[in-house]
């Protein structure tokens, strides 16, 4: 049956305010049950309050093998990192 | 069996009301425990996640309104008691809940048929003039909306499918429909609560779930068994052979060692 049905990426918001997670894959024949597999699957701990599902083939992600060239130039930058800063303890969620 | 005349009287007694809870509390334990048989046997790891979730909210339901008649009925027996030492006749769950899941189309169509009752009778339930019942069903309707969404998309699925899957679950509508009457005919007992306000008439719940089941069967392509006469009798706790063969597997250890916790 499941070479019949498309895979889903499944993302879940914990709790109002943060963002969508991703917490994994699964098959689903359409968009409305793909959203009832990821209740049924990802959410039966209180897990979230909101569910997003994408096709998998919808995605489009970046080459394994161009990594190099993407991230690495990124590695002396530290600079870049904002750890200079002390965060006010009021500020959740960082 | 309680008769119509004992219901002629003003006010509810004890043994109705215990009575009245049952037949809503054993609908969903049977309805859950036959479920439970699709663990490790669906289609896909996806709906048996889906059935696994639902047979859970049905026991869970099942759980709240047995602990709440064993209160009213005064005898000191709690919910697992109720659950795991009473007798098939002593159950007075609607006849339909206790059908064999044969397929995925029948089980589908059994649990559609219950679900829309389920969804009307606990929307109504709310407003019950019995303020514990009406607490449970609150928690209950929230539960079996979903349940109804899941049936029902899958009785579209399967009725507007393939070829098979619709002669499928045309034959399990056609099979288990003589077990709708029973859901939306009122006996003495129905119509007693009725008059207090504890439960809703069920011509009100009749008229909403032909609308709701209508709907469905439509979009789903299906046609719809013409109206059958068939007396109470689940409710009554008169049961088929289906029913003890389910108590016998769930009640088994409770049966061989009594008072067995874990």
């Amino acid at each position: 049956m499941n070479e019949d049905w498309a895979l889903y990426e499944v993302f879940i918001r914990a709790r109002s305010g943060l963002e969508h997670k991703h917490v994994g894959s699964l098959h689903a024949a359409d968009a409305r049950m793909a959203l009832e597999h990821a209740r049924d699957t990802y959410t039966r701990r209180q897990e979230g309050v909101s569910i997003w599902v994408v096709r998998s083939s919808d995605i489009v992600a970046s080459d394994p093998q161009e990594a190099e060239a993407l991230f690495e130039p990124a590695r002396d930058k530290v600079y870049r990192h904002p750890t200079f800063y002390s965060i006010p303890e009021d500020v959740k969620n960082i | 069996m309680i008769t119509a005349a004992d219901c002629t009287a003003g006010a509810v007694s004890a043994e109705e009301r215990f009575r009245y809870l049952l037949r809503l509390a054993d609908t969903s334990l049977v309805l859950g425990q036959r479920l439970s048989g699709w663990v490790g046997h669906a289609p896909t790891l996806e709906e048996d996640l889906a059935l696994g979730n639902i047979t859970l909210d049905l026991i869970g339901q099942a759980r709240l309104l047995l602990a709440y008649a064993g209160q009213v009925e005064g005898r000191g027996r709690d919910e697992d008691q109720l659950a795991f030492l009473r007798d098939a006749p002593e159950f007075f769950n609607v006849t339909l809940a206790e059908q064999p899941n044969g397929d995925f189309g029948q089980t589908i169509v059994r649990q559609a048929l219950l679900d829309a009752w389920q969804v009307e009778l606990y929307h109504s339930l709310i407003g019950s003039t019995d303020e514990q019942l009406a607490n449970i069903a609150a928690k209950a309707m929230k539960e079996c909306r979903y349940h109804w969404r899941f049936s029902c998309g899958w009785l579209v699925r399967l009725g507007d499918g393939t070829e098979e899957s619709h002669a499928r679950v045309q034959a399990a509508l056609d099979g288990l429909w003589r077990f709708t009457g029973e859901l939306l005919t009122p006996d003495a007992l129905d119509a007693h609560m009725a008059s207090h306000g504890i439960a809703p008439p069920l011509a009100v719940i009749r008229s909403r779930w032909e609308a709701r089941v209508t709907a469905a069967l439509e979009e789903a392509t299906l046609r719809q068994p013409p109206p059958a006469y068939f007396p109470w009798l689940g409710k009554r706790g008169v049961h088929s052979e289906h029913l003890g063969q389910l108590l016998t597997e769930m009640q088994h250890l409770q049966r061989l060692h009594p008072g067995a916790t874990w």
